[in-house]
C-alpha cells in the first residue's frame, strides 16, 4: 500500500529541490465587455473578471494545501484588449489597463495579462491606441502584462510594428525611470504567440479559447539538476531518459492539481505548460542545469547543443504525461530571473550574440536582459527583428523582453525584485540598425509557411 | 479520500501516540504504517483513510501543526493521489 521511495521522492522534490506549481492560469474571454463607450466597457471588464475569479485564489490555496505541492502564482489571462476596447471611441486605453488592474488587486491574483495586440500583418484603429497606451499603462499599473505579437511564419515580420516597438520600450524605460525601467519587465513581444501560455509577461486568451478555462505552468529546474546528479558522466541517451522522466513526473504533479482546481471551481481545464522556469534563489537555475551537464558555466561552447537537448527531452516526459500539453512547454533561459545565468553574464560567460543563438533551441526566447539605457530604439528593434526571423524561419514562438534601463549603463546592475531578480547590463552592438529599421513594410512569409 | 502522513525527524518517545490520538479525535482511520530509524531519524509514514473525517482537511493540518511544535518534528499530511500519479504511467 505505501511505496516508501515514490512518496520520500516526492517530499524530497518540494522540500529540498525547489518544485512548484508556478502558475494557475485562469483565462477569461471578454469579448462580450465591448461597447462603443469605453466607460460602460470597463465596467462590463471589471464585472466579468471579479465575478468569474471571485473564488478563483481561495480555491487554489486550499488545493494547494491538501496537496501539499506550493503553487507560487495564481494569474488571470484576457482577451487582447485592443480588440475588446477596439469597439469604444475612446482613443486612448490607458484607462483600460487601470480597471484591469483594480480587478487584479479585487480577486487577489498575482498578475494579469492580456494587455495586447496581434500586429503580426497590420494594425487595426484598436491595435494603434493599444501599443501607444503601453508605456504608461505599465507606468501607472502594477499587476498588468502586456504583449504584442509582431511576426508570425505564416504571415511573416511586420517591420512597422518592429520599429514602432523599438519606440514604445524606450518610452516604457522612460516612464518607469525610478524604478530600473521596470515597466518593460511587464511587456513581451512575440512571434507566433500562442493564445493558451500560462506564463507571463505574455500570456493572454486567444479569441479560439473557451469563455473561461484553466491552465497551468510547472516548474521544476532545481529537480531536473537534482536527477541529473545521480547520472554523472553518464552518456547523453541516459542524461536524455532521466530528464524525460523527471519532465514526466513534475508535469503528472501539476495536472492532479489543476484538474481538481477545475473540477471545484466548474472551469474546464485547458492546457499544461510545462516549462523550466527559473527563479533568482539558489537551486531553481536552468544555467546550473548546463553546468551539471559538463559544462564549466552556460555560455560555454555546447551550451546550445546541452539546451537543445534539454528542451526536446522535458516536452516529450510532459507530452506523455498530460492530456492536454500547450502554452510554451520547453526551458526558458531568463537572464535576471537565474542565479547561474546572472553570474555567467558577471564574468563574462555569456554574451547577448550567445543568448540569441540559444533562442533558435530554447521554448521562448531572448528574456528579461538589461541593455544600457542610451541603447537606441532602432538597435532594440533590430534585436526584436533577429529573434523574431528565428522564430518565423523555425516554426517557434520567439519572444523578447529586452530592458533598457534608464540612466544605467554598463558595469552596473538593474534590480527588479521577487520573481523577476536583477540583472547586470549587458553590451549590445554599437553599428546601427537604424537604416535597416527606417525602411519599414512586412518580410514576407517564408516559404515554408505555404502547406496549403 | 485517502491521505498520506508522513513524520520525519529527531526520534523520541510518544510520537506515534500523539499523532493517532488527532486522527482518533477527527475520526481517520488509519490503513497502513511504514516507519524506520536510522541513527536516531525518525521517518514515519501513514496511510489514512478520510471517509468519515469530522473536521475540514485544514483543521486536521492546523491540529497535526500543533503536534508538530511541541515535537519539533517535520509532519505534513498530504492526498495520497499525488503520489501514484506523479509515479505510475
Amino acid at each position: 500500500m505505501i511505496n516508501r521511495n515514490n512518496i520520500m521522492e516526492t517530499i524530497g522534490m518540494v522540500e529540498k529541490n525547489k518544485f512548484d506549481i508556478r502558475t494557475i492560469t485562469m483565462g477569461i474571454s471578454l469579448l462580450d465587455c465591448a461597447h462603443e463607450d469605453g466607460e460602460i466597457a470597463r465596467q462590463k471588464i471589471y464585472d466579468k473578471i471579479t465575478k468569474k475569479a471571485e473564488k478563483f485564489v481561495r480555491t487554489v490555496e486550499e488545493v494547494e494545501r491538501e496537496y501539499g505541492i506550493p503553487i507560487i502564482n495564481k494569474r488571470i489571462a484576457v482577451t487582447p484588449i485592443s480588440i475588446v476596447a477596439g469597439a469604444s471611441t475612446d482613443t486612448d486605453y490607458v484607462e483600460f489597463a487601470k480597471t484591469l488592474d483594480k480587478a487584479a488587486e479585487e480577486v487577489g491574483v498575482d498578475f494579469l495579462g492580456g494587455f495586447s495586440a496581434l500586429v503580426q500583418k497590420g494594425y487595426t484603429k484598436g491595435d494603434e491606441i493599444l501599443i501607444n497606451s503601453i508605456p504608461e499603462a505599465l507606468a501607472v499599473t502594477n499587476k498588468v502584462c502586456s504583449s504584442v505579437n509582431v511576426a508570425s511564419s505564416k504571415v511573416g515580420i511586420n517591420m512597422n510594428a518592429v520599429k514602432h516597438m523599438g519606440e514604445i520600450i524606450k518610452k516604457a524605460a522612460y516612464l518607469t525611470r525610478d524604478n530600473d525601467s521596470i515597466g518593460v519587465a511587464k511587456l513581451v513581444i512575440f512571434a507566433n504567440a500562442v493564445e493558451d501560455n500560462p506564463f507571463m509577461a505574455g500570456a493572454f486568451h486567444g479569441v479560439g479559447e473557451y469563455e473561461t478555462s484553466l491552465s497551468v505552468g510547472v516548474s521544476g529546474p532545481g529537480v531536473v539538476k537534482a536527477a541529473l546528479e545521480d547520472v554523472r558522466g553518464e552518456p547523453f541517451d541516459v542524461v536524455a531518459e532521466t530528464i524525460k522522466k523527471t519532465a514526466f513526473k513534475i508535469t503528472r504533479a501539476g495536472e492532479v492539481l489543476v484538474n481538481e482546481v477545475s473540477k471545484r471551481l466548474d472551469i474546464p481545464f485547458n492546457i499544461m505548460d510545462l516549462s523550466l522556469a527559473p527563479t533568482p534563489e539558489i537551486g531553481d537555475s536552468v544555467a546550473r542545469i548546463f553546468e551539471e551537464m559538463g559544462l564549466e558555466k552556460c555560455g560555454a561552447h555546447g551550451t546550445t547543443a546541452a539546451l537543445a537537448m534539454l528542451n526536446d527531452a522535458v516536452k516529450k516526459g510532459g507530452i506523455m504525461a498530460s492530456s492536454h500539453v500547450g502554452g510554451l512547454s520547453g526551458a526558458f533561459i531568463p537572464v535576471s530571473e537565474d542565479e547561474g545565468m546572472i553570474e555567467a553574464v558577471n564574468i563574462g560567460a555569456i554574451s547577448i550574440d550567445k543568448l540569441e543563438a540559444m533562442t533558435c533551441v530554447c521554448s521562448v526566447g531572448l528574456d528579461m536582459l538589461a541593455v544600457p539605457g542610451d541603447t537606441p530604439a532602432s538597435t532594440l528593434s533590430g534585436i526584436l527583428a533577429d529573434e523574431c526571423a528565428i522564430g518565423v524561419i523555425n516554426n517557434k514562438t520567439t519572444a523578447i523582453r529586452i530592458i533598457p534601463v534608464y540612466g544605467k549603463g554598463l558595469g552596473d546592475e538593474a534590480e527588479f525584485g521577487g520573481l523577476l531578480g536583477r540583472a547586470p547590463i549587458m553590451p549590445v552592438n554599437k553599428y546601427s540598425s537604424e537604416a535597416f529599421v527606417n525602411r519599414g513594410g512586412r518580410i514576407p512569409a517564408p516559404i515554408h509557411s505555404f502547406k496549403n | 479520500m485517502k491521505a498520506v502522513l508522513t513524520i520525519i525527524g529527531q526520534d523520541k518517545v510518544g510520537i506515534i501516540a500523539r499523532v493517532s490520538n488527532v486522527l482518533a479525535e477527527c475520526n481517520i482511520n488509519i490503513l497502513d504504517i511504514n516507519q524506520t530509524v536510522m541513527r536516531e531519524y525518525f521517518t514515519m509514514i501513514m496511510l489514512t483513510d478520510l471517509t468519515d473525517v469530522n473536521v475540514s482537511f485544514a483543521d486536521v493540518q492546523n491540529k497535526l501543526e500543533a503536534v508538530e511544535k511541541d515535537l519539533g518534528m517535520n509532519i505534513r499530511i498530504q492526498r495520497e493521489d499525488i503520489f501514484t500519479k506523479m509515479h505510475e504511467v
